[in-house]
Formats: structure tokens, C-alpha cells, sequence
């Protein structure tokens, strides 16, 4: 009985320590960018570093909030996230799309893997030029121009996940008569989810790269142009609070797709 | 009683880069309706190969089957894995209707079936899980469920206890027993277990390598029920186990020195 208790009081002790360690790096987590934005703060205030070129948060926080006030900041936002949101999936879903059917049928993706492959070292950027030939140069260049720079990876990654499906789920629809369409919507896409999700997530992440460079070149409003025309006016806490916000909806684009993961493959 | 499955001269050729297989060599064989047959063999002698022909995933090089059909709405067949045939991003439940669902029954029959075969094997408590959270012995319930639920012709069965601990094995051969009982179904069992193709057969096919071939024929005429405390019992079984073992002995001899050469 009592080596019952002692074993317990052991466990728990363990236990608790975890529990402790857990606590502390959620705590490292959160206090790291505050730490840093602490930092940034003091060596500007005390003009270590030149407030000129990296004015303290506190002034970049106060710029944000006076340009949020008139209204204008708010337009290019919301400007750039439609771009961002449809360029994503009118890039996403033929991404998808064709990754799947690739995938599944050998001789088509015989057929394509090569004209991807040689078409996914350009830098979309590059591209843009060409875009802007053909689109023109309204909203939907811009889309196309995300879209482009979505499209590589997540069809890359679609492809790797159906291949990736263990032969034995085929074997197993197979056997248990799954018409191609069954095939298709009950073993190859799930089936190729969770590969297909980090390629949406690497997607996200260069559409954001990709819209950003794209307004600072050839566009009137959006974030990307705000960093730019403030850089070039010189209005550097102004510049600042675009990058601020690439930072944050970053971080938010992120945690809804990480968010979208865990919904749409809860068996893993 | 009538023939179910009858294979003729069936015979099974792999190329492997330059080599060839024969997988296997003028395999015949006739079934009767709702009876239950092992194949044993060493592994490596075909008997995968065999049951994926009948499966309809593999063709034959040469030579027939024929499975014959009752009614027109039944399935041919359906396989029980050798691996984890469980697919993981369904539930329990969706992978015990799977059959069902691909044949688009209709939705009160994939319901009622589904779940009377979930309680049949205990798993009606776990149907909402996903098979991560199941033990091996609960996913080779799942398949086993998933296929009589399918409701087919014949049952294949690929060594599906042979990843299991002897206790769930035994808890498990009992439960198919228990379940084939009830529904006579033509049954094909591969095994390379001796203890388990008396339990569960009538008749059981051993089988020898390179080429696989069906060497004899052994008739179980236990009585049924059976249970593996009586079987084991029974000296009748012991000298079947003997004939066997001493089969199969001088079978994996035999292929040990053809390798060696
Ligand atoms: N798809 C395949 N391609 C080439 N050789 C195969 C293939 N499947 C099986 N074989 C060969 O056929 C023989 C029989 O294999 P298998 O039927 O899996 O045996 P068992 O199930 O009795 O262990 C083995 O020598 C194996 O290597
Ligand atoms: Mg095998």
C-alpha cells in the first residue's frame, strides 16, 4: 500500500513538472515579440539605434491608429485581402484539381509533370509583365498574379499526396467496387489531404510574398503600395505600419488554415 | 449442395525486371456453397496472389474462375486485408459501410446492416472513432465487419489474424466462427497457422512454393460448433496437425535447398 502512494506521489510530482515546462514555453511563446518590440523600443527612444530609419513602436503604434482614423489605411487593406482571397483560390482550386487527376491517372501526369516542372522556376514577379499584357492591368492581373504563385506548390504537393496514399486504401475501394467518382472524392482527396494542406500552407505564405511585391510595382492602392509610397515620401512610421500589417495578416492566414487543418483531417 | 467456386489450370506469371515468377502452376480447385476453406502454405507460395485473382485485382496469366451468383444485387466478393486494409480517414462506422455506400444502397439498408454488424463484432460503442484510436485487434473487427456487412457471394480472407496476439486471435477466430454460423457464407481463408486452419475449416488446401501449387487436400470433419478448447482436445485434431506439420516441413526443406542451389 505504501509503495502504492509512493508510486503515485512520483507520478504526480512528473506530472506536474510537465505541466510546469508546458506553462513556461507558452509563456517564452507570448514574451519573445513583446521582448524584441521591448527592445526595439528602448534602443530608438535612446537613439542607439537611428529613430530616423527604425522609429519606436510606440510612434509606429500612434501613426497606425491616426492613419486606421482616416479611413484610407482600411481601403487598402481591404483591397489587398480581396486580392488575397480570390487570387488564393482561383489559384487553389485548379491546383487542386488537377494535382488530384494527375495523381490518380499515371499518363496524364506523365503529360504535365514536365511543363510544371519547367514552368515553376519562374519567379511569378517575372512574370508579371506578361500578365499585365494579357489581364490588363486591373484587379483581376493581380488575382492572376497570386494565383500563379499559389498554383506551383499546392500542385505539387496535391500530387505527392495522392501518390502518397498507401496502395492497399486502392486496392481496398477497388475491391469494394468504388466508381471513379467515389474513388475520387472518398480515398484520393482525403487520402491526399494532409500532404495537400502543407502545400496550401506554403501557398498562403507565398501568395502573401507575391501580392505585397506586386503592389509595390505596378499598382494604386493595397498594402504593398502603402510600404512603398510612404518609403518613398520618407514617411517612415507610416512605411512601418505596412509591414505591421503584412505581419499580422500573415499570422492570422496562417492560424485559419492551421485552424481549416484540423477540420479537415481530424483522423491524423 | 451446390459449386460455388470452381478455379481451373489458373496459373500466375510476375515479371520482376528480368526475372520471372511463377507465382502460381495449374491451381484447381472446386468449392461448395457456404463451405469454409483454408489455405496454408509457407509464406512466399502464392496465397495472396491466388485470393487477389479471385479478388478481381489481379488477372490470372492463364486458366479460369468462376464464382457463381445467386442474386443479381450481391456483390461477387469481398477481401478481408492482409495489412491494415482499414482506411483511415473514415470513422468505424463508415468503414463498416463502406460496401454499401460504393453499391449506393439504399440508405435504411446501409443503416440497419452497418449497424447489426457493428454490434455483432462489439464495436457499436466506437463507431464515431477513427481507427488511430483503435487497437490492432478492434481494425481487423472493422474489416471483418465491413466485409459480411457487404453481404457478397464469397468471403476472402488474406491471414487476417496474423498480426494479432494469441489472445485477441483466439477471441476473434471464435467471433467469425460465431458469425459464419449464423450466416453460411462461402468462405476462402488464408493462413499459415496450423491451430487455426483446423479450427475454423472444412476443408483445408496446403499448398507448396515456387511454383505455388495446391499439393493435397485435408478434410476437417469436426463437429460445429467448434471451439478452440475442444478442438485442441480432440486427438482427432492432433493427428491432422501432425500430417500437416510434417507437410509442411518437408515443403519448406524443399524450397530451402531449390534456393540454395
Ligand atoms: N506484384 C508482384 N510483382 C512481382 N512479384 C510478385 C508480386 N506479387 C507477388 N509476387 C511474388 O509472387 C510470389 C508469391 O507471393 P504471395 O502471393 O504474396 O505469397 P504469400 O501470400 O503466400 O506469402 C512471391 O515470390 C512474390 O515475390
Ligand atoms: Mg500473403
Amino acid at each position: 500500500m505504501e509503495e502504492l502512494s509512493k508510486a503515485v506521489e512520483v507520478e504526480k510530482r512528473d506530472f506536474k513538472r510537465r505541466q510546469r515546462s508546458n506553462r513556461l514555453k507558452q509563456v517564452l511563446t507570448i514574451s519573445s515579440p513583446i521582448f524584441m518590440l521591448l527592445i526595439w523600443e528602448f534602443l530608438s527612444q535612446t537613439a542607439i539605434i537611428d529613430p530616423r530609419f527604425f522609429p519606436p513602436p510606440t510612434t509606429i503604434i500612434e501613426t497606425l491608429i491616426s492613419m486606421g482614423a482616416s479611413g484610407e489605411l482600411l481601403e487598402h487593406v481591404k483591397v489587398s485581402l480581396i486580392r488575397i482571397v480570390f487570387g488564393f483560390l482561383l489559384g487553389v482550386i485548379p491546383a487542386i484539381t488537377l494535382g488530384l487527376i494527375m495523381g490518380m491517372y499515371s499518363s496524364i501526369r506523365h503529360f504535365f509533370s514536365p511543363l510544371i516542372m519547367a514552368l515553376m522556376p519562374i519567379p511569378t514577379l517575372a512574370m508579371l509583365p506578361i500578365i499585365l499584357i494579357i489581364f490588363g492591368i486591373g484587379e483581376f492581373s493581380k488575382m492572376v498574379t497570386i494565383a500563379a504563385s499559389v498554383f506551383f506548390p499546392v500542385v505539387i504537393n496535391t500530387v505527392a499526396g495522392v501518390m502518397n496514399i498507401d496502395k492497399v486504401y486502392a486496392d481496398v475501394a477497388k475491391n469494394y467496387g468504388a466508381n471513379p467518382k467515389d474513388f475520387f472524392m472518398k480515398i484520393a482527396l482525403p487520402g491526399a489531404m494532409p500532404v495537400m494542406m502543407e502545400g496550401v500552407q506554403m501557398g498562403q505564405a507565398i501568395a502573401l510574398l507575391t501580392i505585397v511585391a506586386a503592389e509595390m510595382i505596378g499598382a494604386n492602392s493595397g498594402i504593398g503600395y502603402v510600404i512603398w509610397m510612404n518609403y518613398k515620401a520618407f514617411l517612415i512610421p507610416e512605411m512601418f505600419v505596412g509591414l505591421i500589417l503584412i505581419s499580422f495578416f500573415g499570422y492570422l492566414f496562417s492560424l485559419l488554415l492551421r485552424g481549416l487543418q484540423s477540420k479537415l483531417i481530424p483522423w491524423k | 449442395m451446390s459449386e460455388k467456386i470452381k478455379v481451373d489450370q489458373l496459373t500466375k506469371v510476375f515479371f520482376k525486371h528480368k526475372e520471372q515468377v511463377m507465382a502460381l502452376k495449374d491451381i484447381n480447385f472446386s468449392i461448395e456453397d457456404g463451405e469454409f476453406i483454408c489455405i496454408l502454405g509457407p509464406s512466399g507460395c502464392g496465397k495472396t496472389t491466388l485470393l487477389r485473382i479471385l479478388a478481381g485485382l489481379e488477372t490470372p496469366s492463364s486458366g479460369h474462375y468462376d464464382i457463381q451468383a445467386k442474386g443479381q444485387e450481391r456483390p461477387l466478393q469481398s477481401m478481408v486485408f492482409q495489412e491494415q486494409g482499414v482506411i483511415p480517414w473514415m470513422t468505424v462506422e463508415e468503414n463498416v459501410s463502406l460496401g454499401l455506400r460504393m453499391r449506393h444502397a439504399p440508405r435504411k439498408i446501409i443503416k440497419e446492416r452497418t449497424s447489426m454488424y457493428l454490434k455483432k463484432v462489439g464495436l457499436t460503442p466506437y463507431k464515431d472513432l477513427f481507427p488511430k484510436e483503435l487497437s490492432g485487434g478492434m481494425k481487423q473487427r472493422v474489416s471483418i465487419a465491413r466485409a459480411f456487412a457487404n453481404d457478397p457471394e464469397i468471403l476472402l480472407m488474406d491471414e487476417p489474424f496474423a498480426a494479432l496476439d494469441e489472445q485477441n486471435k483466439f477471441i476473434l477466430q471464435e467471433e467469425l466462427l460465431s458469425i459464419w454460423e449464423e450466416t453460411k457464407k462461402t468462405v476462402i481463408f488464408i493462413t499459415h497457422s496450423i491451430d487455426e486452419a483446423i479450427l475454423l475449416s472444412d476443408r483445408i488446401f496446403l499448398m507448396t512454393s515456387q511454383p505455388g501449387t495446391i499439393k493435397e487436400e485435408v478434410k476437417i470433419d469436426l463437429p460445429r460448433p467448434r471451439q478452440m478448447k475442444k478442438v485442441r482436445s480432440d486427438p482427432k485434431s492432433a493427428d491432422v496437425f501432425l500430417k500437416i506439420w510434417n507437410h509442411l516441413q518437408t515443403e519448406v526443406q524443399e524450397s530451402r535447398i531449390k534456393h540454395e542451389r
